[in-house]
């Protein structure tokens, strides 16, 4: 079976998307970017393509054992990478105390990290064992790296040792994971995932069935900033303007304006009934104002990325941010928590400064047609949508606002459309949901 | 296939025509002679490329010295970054003009000019004012500097779109009243009406020959690319060599030049080559980025892009709109002259030129390089680009640099917009021949 395959190397994640031949979604894959694009690439690929055997064998196991049983499968999967992936770190952490602690402490240090790793692994267990669990990140880094904090702060004070010992050691070996080559793929770890359901017979015989089917990427096609470092022809590489303006297209046909705000870009495309980009801006000369802005916010408040969003939403009045500068933003968050203003007005009011600069971008583009459709990364934070919500409605009046929970994915979509020679109205259809 | 068969091969840096050379020597003497100048005594005059009045300055033995010239070269010699710290050391902010923080920076360093050599004081600051309200700021710093007078020369701008006839007489009579007898003062000589005469004579014929070069681009190939390369062509005419014998044997070699690539079927000279294979033909608007000149045609040259006509090339002076210097009304066309140039005329006139060259040149799009420090050309581009795009169909690109400060050139993001605007070219021309939108 032929794979059609989009890889969008973004500066923050990279995505790839498989579609099938009928233009159909057969997988999905996302990574983040590190400082090594190639090895990003082949991550999303090898995680597309674990979700496009998912895919294949969806049917075959919910025929024979239910939904839950597939869901179950496929977190039991994930638990498998992400224990995989620890116990490497750990391997490595563990070298790093040799090298790097005074050998007084290394005894102290090695028994603390060995609780540590043992409270990561039982959140990770415990996470598959619930019954319906929350949303939660799609990466190792994110997952394990909060769970490794969370129990690094319950176990340190009480040693005597210095908690900075261990965020160092974190620090220094997540890298190194993260830039090896670790088998992540489907045939690596779905036979231990069955066996943590208990090897049931009828999914044991689904899964062989999947995996008969030879699934092959027959054309690659490369978007986003990396693209150059992509090893393709110049043929296979589109802008990524024009991959998203596809895939929104895709997700949603009757998109005539796309407002993308990824991780150090803004893009404010108008399409046309085919999809095709007709006119389109970008932020000029800096960043501000981008994807990268929250996430500095987020450092600086010392929480998550995704936490930003919904602590926002609790905003009862928003405090007003002037600068969409990330580095004097930080400076106005400081000296407004100063003055005592809550968290989550500031917040909102930093979520409005993104969204205003957006707009900006967008009047320049054209403005806003109906339907508008909204992507990238922070297309997933509630209050980035309210705020857009709000300044449309002010700005333009009413307009269909469309955000597929998949929005992440539409740079890669497009690109996937690309590889496929798919560029017309009404294929590559992908799932897609309206706000 | 390795990841790095996508780089693309380092730039061809200097387009190898003949006629560049030419230049090159007559830019080298000019400045010899500048250098000179406190020595044989040869008054300098400094004045500006829009509005200029070089044949007037020459007709008097004096020097014409064009300070953006010499910025623009700085920005293009790799030197323009340390000449801005220098300025913004002596407390000019980082949005001012970078030209003039360029040059003021340039004079701070030891006023060494383009050609290596040592530029002369000026002995009269000519300020022929033609819609850049910052030229008067400019020359009122170099009014200090030098401690030396300076004459203003006033071109009304050309709000309805024409040169009302008592504006050209108000120019005309500043001209007698004001410049002539300031240039008599500094030069000690009298108006040689005769002598300026011969020199406007000169003008017209070397007009002749670059609006050909120009017009070359209407032909497919194209064998000039009529902004990157255009802007060498227009080099002499706009800085010293308007009205010389030297500027009209320029342009006669130019124009030869031109017409054998026309027989021989080939295109310009590119950093990516000779660029025969001629995918989109563009029409630009504002001024080049300086300091990152060649990867910026690059990224052109790489996708097959030639530009096909350009309103920069028209600062100073509109000659394809049939404007020649005319010897029978000396100080009548002088102001013609000043009235017409790019930077005074309106934005209708703007977006009409636009158009007009989308449609005359048979462009595939059009593209405005809008330029940080530049307010007199940025002002209204994105209604110009709105207007451009409604009336010719074809949709426009926005890309966003500076003149000469390395700063504001963003290579990755520059190149970004530029390749998604060629493919966005590149899917309409399918869907059109598809029949359309499916």
């Amino acid at each position: 079976m032929n794979g059609f395959v989009g890889i969008d190397l973004g500066s923050t994640t990279t995505k790839a998307v498989v579609l099938a031949e009928d233009g159909s979604i057969l997988g999905k894959g996302i990574t983040n970017s590190r400082s090594n694009y190639d090895l990003a690439a082949e991550v999303a690929r090898t995680e597309a393509f674990v979700t496009a055997r998912f895919g294949l064998l969806r049917r075959e196991v919910e025929r024979v054992a239910g939904a839950p049983v597939l869901d179950r499968l496929m977190r039991a999967f994930r638990v498998q990478q992400n224990l995989v992936q620890m116990r490497r770190l750990q391997a490595l952490v563990d070298e790093e105390v040799d090298r790097g602690v005074m050998p007084g402490l290394q005894s102290p240090t090695r028994a603390t990290l060995e609780a540590i790793f043992q409270r990561v692994e039982a959140e990770e267990e415990a996470w598959f064992a619930e019954e319906d669990p929350p949303r939660r990140s799609d990466f190792f880094r994110d997952v394990v790296g909060s769970a490794y904090t969370r129990a690094a702060e319950a176990l340190v004070p009480d040693t005597g040792l210095s908690f900075d010992l261990f965020l160092g050691l974190w620090d220094k070996c997540i890298i190194r994971v993260e830039n090896e080559p670790i088998g992540l793929g489907f045939a690596d770890h779905i036979h231990t995932a069955i066996a943590r359901l208990g090897s049931p017979p009828a999914v044991i015989e689904g899964v062989q069935r999947a995996l008969a089917v030879e699934l092959v990427a027959a054309t690659t096609v490369g978007t986003g900033y990396g693209r150059a470092r992509l090893p393709f022809p110049k043929e296979q590489i589109r802008s990524e303007i024009l991959c998203h303006g596809l895939g929104a297209h895709a997700m949603f046909p009757n998109t005539r304006t796309v407002l993308d705000i990824g991780g150090q870009d803004t893009k404010a495309i108008q399409v046309d009934a085919a999809g095709i980009v007709t006119s389109f801006q970008m932020n000029d000369r800096c960043a501000a104002g981008c994807g990268r802005y929250l996430g500095y916010i987020a450092d600086e408040m010392n929480i998550g990325l995704h936490e930003l969003g919904p602590i926002a939403m609790k905003s009862t009045r928003s405090v007003k941010i002037n600068s969409t500068c990330t580095v004097f933003a930080g400076a106005e968050l400081r000296e407004r928590l100063s003055l005592g203003e809550r968290r989550e007005d500031i917040l909102a009011g930093l979520h409005r400064a993104v969204i205003l600069r957006a707009m900006s971008l967008l009047a320049r583009s054209g403005g806003i047609e109906d339907e508008f459709t909204f992507t990238g990364g922070v297309a997933n934070n509630p209050a980035a949508v309210a705020a857009l919500t709000r300044l449309v409605e002010e700005n333009y009046g009413h307009r269909t606002l469309n955000i597929s929970p998949s929005s992440i994915y539409t740079g890669a979509l497009g690109a996937a459309m690309f590889a496929a020679g798919i560029t017309h109205a009404g294929s590559g259809r992908a799932e897609g949901a309206t706000s | 296939m390795t990841p790095h068969e996508n780089v693309p091969p380092a730039p061809d840096r200097a387009p190898k025509d003949r006629s560049m050379q030419l230049q090159k020597d007559m830019i080298a003497e000019h400045f010899r002679r500048l250098e000179q100048a406190p020595e044989t005594h040869e008054p300098v005059v400094y004045t500006f490329v829009p509005g200029n009045l070089t044949e007037l300055v020459r007709s008097f033995g004096a020097l014409p010295l064009l300070p953006e010239i010499n910025a623009l070269q700085s920005g293009m010699r790799g030197m323009s970054r340390k000449y801005i710290a220098e300025a913004e050391k002596a407390g000019h902010s980082e949005d001012v003009c970078t030209y003039v923080k360029c040059d003021i920076g340039m004079i701070k360093s030891g006023n060494i000019g383009p050609t290596g050599t040592r530029l002369p004081k000026p002995d009269l600051l000519l300020l022929s004012y033609t819609g850049c309200y910052t030229f008067m700021k400019w020359f009122e710093l170099l009014r200090e500097e030098y401690d030396c007078p300076a004459v203003f020369l006033h071109v009304p701008y050309q709000s309805d779109g024409r040169l009302a006839p008592e504006h050209r007489q108000y120019i005309v009579d500043q001209i007698r009243d004001k410049v002539i007898p300031a240039l008599e003062q500094v030069t000690g000589r009298p108006y040689d009406e005769e002598k300026l005469r011969e020199l406007l004579g000169h003008s017209r014929d070397a007009e002749d020959d670059l609006v050909a070069v120009f017009e070359s681009a209407k032909r497919r190939p194209s064998p000039i690319d009529a902004y990157f390369g255009a802007v060498y062509y227009v080099g002499p005419i706009f800085s010293a060599f308007r009205g010389t014998p030297e500027g009209v044997a320029y342009y006669r070699a130019l124009r030869a030049e031109v017409e054998a690539r026309i027989a021989a079927g080939a295109g310009p000279i590119t950093p990516s080559g000779q660029l025969d294979d001629q995918k989109y033909r563009l029409v630009v608007e504002g001024p080049p980025n300086w300091t990152s000149f060649h990867e910026f045609w690059q990224m052109f040259s790489d996708e097959g892009a030639v530009c096909v006509a350009s309103t920069y090339t028209k600062v100073g002076g509109t000659y394809d709109f049939g404007f020649r210097h005319d010897p029978s009304d000396p100080l009548g066309t002088l102001a013609d002259y000043c009235g017409g140039c790019y930077t005074n005329l309106s934005l209708p006139q703007r977006i009409d030129m636009l158009a007009d060259y989308v449609r005359e040149y048979a462009a595939d799009g059009f593209l405005i390089n809008s330029v940080k420090s530049c307010n007199s050309f940025s002002a209204g581009q994105l209604l110009i680009l709105r207007e451009v795009e409604k009336r010719t169909g074809i949709p426009g690109a926005f890309v966003e640099s500076d003149l000469v400060d390395p700063r504001y050139f963003s290579a990755a993001n520059i190149k970004n917009r530029l390749e998604s605007y060629i493919q966005m070219l590149a899917a309409r021309r399918i869907g059109s021949s598809a029949g359309g939108a499916a």
